[in-house]
């Protein structure tokens, strides 16, 4: 029977051919966590008295959320961590100096057909490269990490295609959130979303990683992009080998299907306090914005920083503007191109690797009747710092131009 | 399995931030953590619910972050249940991994008034509202059953370990 690209990697990690709403025990490629949830993924495994791996080598662990930490509590958890990476001897662990879990999990360690199970919401990202990818809770992360098993609800798969080309300043995450403000936020619950895309190179990893960090937001079980040649081009640029590819049977069967052509999307807005509260960004302009945040595991990539130095080139931020690259490698090819230069020039605050702001953390906190606007994956009440700021999220373009105009601004009036 | 309590009411999409704020995350204690449930929504939260409650809500019930503490929270500050319209996955997980029952009731928000008494039948999804009015939701079987019946994953893998 032909299979989807989620049934066929479900079936491998099953050992048995499953179908949606099948409830099954899987095998896991990776289990993976960080700081935050991390020191509460190694306290369910000491109280449940199993303090081992099922392969040292299939655990990444990364600090982001804490990094570098803001206080005492969060210097003691990363401690704590790095003892259980000592006395276990975990291999791919990342201190506070390399980069956001999911951007590393991208860059070095996820493959297509992977199943990778990770304590954190946004590990969906790693379905940029055609990999099963879930976020989990620390107890279920913990079981995942002694056993090399998790269990699964089959979801529905539901097939997108994205055609022809996005036009200047419109990015992956339009895409997002123009799914977002099509289905609302509960439509693709217990679903998986499987994109095909037309035109691999006119929609890039990085655009890709976008789109598949926030098919959490849409409540997808999992989002992936059909691996094709950019998915091969990527890992073999960053990894120096050709990933084994895993595509969907032609003629498998989904759920329902939709299209969205690329040509045809403007830069979009999600206003408070809710992701699919979309608007185009005209519906939005000459909004006085406080602080903007360019960054994180949904938009804090190069191509982003292109995007944003391009707009702040010769200019000066007019907001305050913090600017934080995902990880390390991407921060020092963003130095390299002059991107850092531009932004640093143009008034930025600039650092790499932590997710800071983007849960209200440190580096940026959102004080009481503040406005933000920033590339971040969520704007609930509360998130980014007190309960009554708001926060606009946007693609790296919009938020650029906002910085230096002071207000949300179409990036469009940039040419 | 029949749980029974007093409801308090909310709305659809309540997230994660809502439930409990990720500055309270570098803490897993239940009884700080239930102080905080629902704090940006209502800061009364923790009083209204000591006495035991069941939470009705509407759509994707815990949607955003991985925190298991959102789970713990509720359950800490007196939450006995949560029936909601839907769940967010990893929620509906977290809720069962610590022993909280989550049951899918579609309309519930709409067939369920604040401050009604409502019994839960947790494996068969029946629920009685003020002694009369009987709804059927979904029941919790399988997996998450044996979960919920062990008191939460922690004893559930150790039952399943020695078993092995």
């Amino acid at each position: 029977m032909s299979q989807t690209l989620t049934e066929k990697i479900l079936s491998r990690a099953a050992g048995k051919n499953v179908s949606p709403g099948d409830v099954t025990e899987i095998k896991v490629d990776i289990a993976a966590f960080h700081d935050l949830t991390g020191y509460h993924v190694i306290e369910v495994m000491e109280k449940a008295g199993m303090l081992k791996v099922f392969d040292k080598n299939k655990i990444v662990i990364a600090f982001d959320h804490l990094a570098p930490p803001p206080d005492v509590r969060s210097a003691e958890i990363q401690d704590q961590i790095r003892h259980f990476v000592k006395n276990l001897s975990i291999p791919n662990f990342h201190d506070i100096n390399v980069g956001i879990l999911h951007q590393l999990l991208l860059e070095k360690y996820a493959n297509p057909g992977y199943v990778i199970v990770a304590a954190d919401s946004h590990t969906t990202t790693s379905g940029a490269v055609g990999a099963f990818a879930q976020g989990l809770g620390a107890s279920d992360v913990a079981a995942a990490v002694i056993t090399g098993k998790t269990w699964v609800v089959v979801p529905e798969p539901f097939k997108i295609t994205l055609e022809s080309k996005p036009n200047k300043w419109v990015n992956g995450k339009d895409v997002a959130l123009k799914i977002l403000g099509d289905f609302k936020a509960d439509y693709f619950n217990g679903m998986s979303i499987e994109v095909f895309v037309r035109e691999p190179s006119a929609f890039p990893m990085d655009f890709r990683a976008t789109v598949s960090n926030m098919g959490i937001e849409m409540n997808a079980d999992a989002l992936m992009f059909v691996p094709d040649s950019e998915t091969v081009n990527y890992i073999k640029t960053m990894r120096g080998y050709e990933p084994p590819v895993i595509q969907p049977d032609s003629g498998a069967k989904y759920k329902d299907e939709y299209t969205i052509d690329l040509s045809k999307l403007e830069p979009l807005v999600a206003a408070p306090h809710s992701v699919d509260n979309v608007r185009t960004v005209g519906e939005v302009e000459g909004l006085e914005v406080d602080q903007v945040y360019i960054g994180s595991c949904t938009n804090g990539r190069l191509s982003d920083f292109e995007m944003a130095a391009k707009i702040m080139k010769g200019r000066r931020v007019k907001t305050r503007c913090i600017a934080i690259p995902a990880s390390y490698d991407l921060f020092k090819k963003a130095m390299e191109l002059g991107y850092i230069d531009t932004l640093v020039q143009a008034g930025c605050v600039v650092t790499y690797g932590t997710c800071g702001p983007c849960l209200g953390g440190h580096f940026g906190v959102a004080g009481p009747g503040e406005v933000m606007v920033s590339t971040s994956s969520r704007n609930f009440k509360g998130r980014m710092g007190s309960p009554d700021s708001k926060v606009y999220l946007a693609g790296p373009a919009v938020a650029a131009a906002t910085a230096v105009e002071g207000k949300i601004t179409d990036p469009r009036r940039f040419s | 399995m029949i749980i029974e309590g007093k409801v308090l009411k909310f709305g659809d999409k309540i997230d994660t931030d809502i439930i409990i704020p990720a500055r309270h995350l570098k803490y897993t204690d239940p009884q700080y953590l239930a102080q905080h449930a629902m704090e940006p929504l209502d800061p009364e939260f923790y009083k209204k619910a000591s006495q035991g409650v069941i939470l009705v809500a509407g759509k994707v019930f815990g949607m955003g972050s991985s925190r298991e503490q959102a789970a713990i929270a509720l359950k800490a500050a007196g939450v006995r249940a949560v029936i909601a319209e839907s769940f967010a996955r990893i929620f509906f997980r977290n809720a069962i991994n610590n022993g909280l029952p989550a049951i899918i009731l579609p309309d519930a928000t709409k067939k369920i008034n604040q401050g009604d008494y409502v019994k839960v039948n947790v494996e068969t999804g029946e629920i009685i509202v003020n002694g009369n009015t009987i709804l059927k939701g979904k029941g919790i079987t399988g997996m998450p059953l044996e979960i919920l019946k062990a008191g939460g994953i922690l004893s559930f893998l150790k039952t399943t370990r020695s078993t092995n």
